[in-house]
């Protein structure tokens, strides 16, 4: 950067002074335009399609009379809806599941990273993570194609009746464990080293250091990665739409919620009973994620 | 003994990652009839790659290189203005106190939890009256609104610019504008490639989003793109099978994100660890 450095002098100071208020309005000033930005994609991109999806789920698009105000039919609707029902079972499912195994799976790798004891940490730590940058179609490619019986390894088994939701949790294990382990390894890197140094005094090993010290320094990053994992859950979608196409038969179109939705907007031209879904998806996913925060502690929330 | 009992099933994960990428590597060099009749990690008796590569870019008046030129498009302008954005008010609610901050802060992290997908069909039934469907903006700007992206810019830029330094610029007679440019921007550059990088991650694999906004395939990014051409494989009514196509299509596509994660591995790791996570 060619400009010239700004010294950082102390010493040009001339005392502290009480900041006049003139230049407290220029900060005020100063915020809002650096914030303005972010503030106007905000708008557009999220509160905005928020309002129009509750907006439209209010009313119905019919034959005679065209768009009538109809109020919560269509939540009555979404909530004694069969394929809604099990669509949400089936991620919820997903859920208490996939998680568990992905996060279990992504703190032994962080702490195992994080022990010190193993070697060429970097190589794993690289290696685990690289599938985080595989797009979601791609994994789906790749392990469709492992699972079928044409040129695959598994002879096709992994796309049958009960196993392909295990096999789409198989590609989503894949593909987050090493970004999940990442985060947890960086909120374990910033431990201060002299707890472990005050815990070897008192004679502690390494899996007494672990437990004692590192599993509770990870509670809040495992919090964070939990939220992420709901959300990831309750809105799966890309994984089992593109394999719909290797097991139609299986993967029906209400198959997950989201994917309900999807098909309801574009197949059936339900747009207000779709946007009525998205919002209750929305809303089940976002108490899902705080009772989760909340049983989590007070003290660990986000902020 | 210890040594081993940590490193064996670290391998396992490792092999577990990788090999399904190997996979792929080895599926790219084969050709359609190679494909059906050789070992998954090994070559088969022809090598196919460069003529792999050649039919990908040619097959159907040359969709490939559109596809990948769209993606590119929309992962640079994408998550390059996300980063830009982000940076600015991330700094802002670091540094400044003006009314709203607070307030703002609390919705960024409340939106934090709100599932971008499930807003994809809303998102798309309002940019239909706004005009914005099958154009690229319909891509660009939910891409650019990314509340992680702000919640950890404010939080990297809490730590990494101390006020005594926006303070001693002040006294040098340097505009809240220059300031930000000149010294904020270089204090934030780990912060700054850890939001680019995982914005990138979030618009270049993006497929629900894209799926639903474009109809035209001059406008589709590699992931609709890749997936028509599969599920034209799957379905095998309407044409050829072109396994070779998805797979080598696949390979191309994922190697500049890895590219740019292995290169830009010391910024969004001290990023990660410096800032990120600190609660």
């Amino acid at each position: 950067m060619a400009v010239k450095p700004l010294t950082t002098v102390a010493g040009r100071r001339r005392g502290v002074r009480a900041r006049p208020r003139r230049r407290a309005t220029r900060y005020h000033w100063a915020g809002w335009a650096f914030s303005a930005p972010f503030c106007l994609v905000f708008l557009i991109a999220i509160v905005a399609p928020l309002a129009y999806a509750v907006y439209l789920s209010l009313y119905q698009d019919r034959l005679v009379g065209g768009n009538v105000f109809v109020g919560l039919a269509n939540y009555a609707a979404a909530f004694s809806d069969r394929l809604f029902h099990v669509g949400l079972g089936r991620v919820a499912l997903f859920l208490v599941v996939q998680v568990p195994i992905m996060l279990t799976l992504a703190t032994l790798a962080a702490l195992a990273l994080d022990s010190g004891r193993l070697r060429w940490a970097g190589v794993y730590r690289v290696g685990i993570f690289v599938p985080y940058a595989v797009p979601a179609v791609v994994a789906t490619f790749i392990w469709g194609y492992l699972y079928g019986d044409d040129f695959g390894l598994f002879g096709g088994a992994a796309l049958s009746g009960q196993w392909i939701l295990v096999s789409i949790g198989n590609i989503t294990t894949w593909s987050w464990t090493g970004y999940n382990m990442l985060i947890l390894y960086s909120a374990l890197r910033v431990v201060p080293k002299e707890l472990y140094e005050a815990a070897e005094i008192d004679g502690a090993g390494e899996i007494r250091k672990a437990v004692s010290i590192k599993l509770p320094a990870l509670r809040p990053a495992l919090l964070l990665c939990t939220i992420f994992s709901i959300i990831g859950s309750f809105q799966l979608f890309n994984e089992p739409n593109v394999l719909a196409a290797l097991a139609p038969a299986q993967i029906t179109t209400y198959y997950t919620p989201n994917m309900y939705a999807y098909n309801l907007a574009f197949n059936g031209q339900q747009y207000n009973y779709a946007a009525a879904i998205a919002v209750v998806l929305g809303l089940v996913t976002i108490v899902v994620s705080y009772a989760v925060q909340l049983t989590a502690g007070r003290r660990e929330r986000l902020s | 003994m210890k040594r081993a009992a940590l490193t064996i099933p670290m391998i396992g994960m490792l092999l577990y990652c990788v090999l399904p990428l190997l996979w792929l590597l080895f599926a790219a060099t084969k050709s359609n009839a190679g494909l059906f009749g050789s070992p998954g990690l090994w070559f088969a008796d022809d090598f196919a790659l460069l003529d792999n590569i050649r039919q990908v870019f040619t097959y159907s008046g040359g969709a490939y290189g559109r596809w990948f030129a769209n993606s590119v498009l929309y992962a640079v302008a994408g998550a390059g203005g996300a980063t830009i954005i982000c940076a600015l008010g991330g700094y802002a609610l670091a540094t400044y106190r003006f009314p709203g901050a607070r307030v703002l802060f609390a919705v960024v992290l409340g939106a934090i939890t709100v599932p971008t997908t499930a807003l994809a069909v809303p998102t798309f039934l309002l940019f239909t009256r706004l005009g914005l469907v099958n154009t690229p903006w319909a891509v660009l700007i939910p891409a650019l609104a990314s509340p992680f992206g702000l919640y950890l810019m404010k939080v990297y830029a809490a730590d990494a610019v101390p006020a005594s330094m926006i303070e001693a610029a002040r006294i040098d007679g340097a505009g809240e504008l220059r300031i930000f440019v000149s010294i904020a921007l270089r204090l934030l550059r780990p912060g700054l490639v850890t939001v680019l990088l995982f914005t990138l991650v979030a618009t270049w694999n993006n497929y629900f989003l894209p799926l639903i906004m474009l109809s035209d395939p001059a406008w589709y990014p590699l992931t609709v793109g890749l997936e028509q051409w599969n599920s034209q494989t799957g379905s095998a009514s309407g044409g050829q099978a072109v396994y070779n196509l998805v797979i080598t299509g696949s390979l191309i596509a994922i190697i500049p994100l890895i590219l740019s994660f292995l290169f830009l591995q010391r910024y969004w790791q001290s990023g990660l660890s410096a800032g990120a996570i600190k609660q």
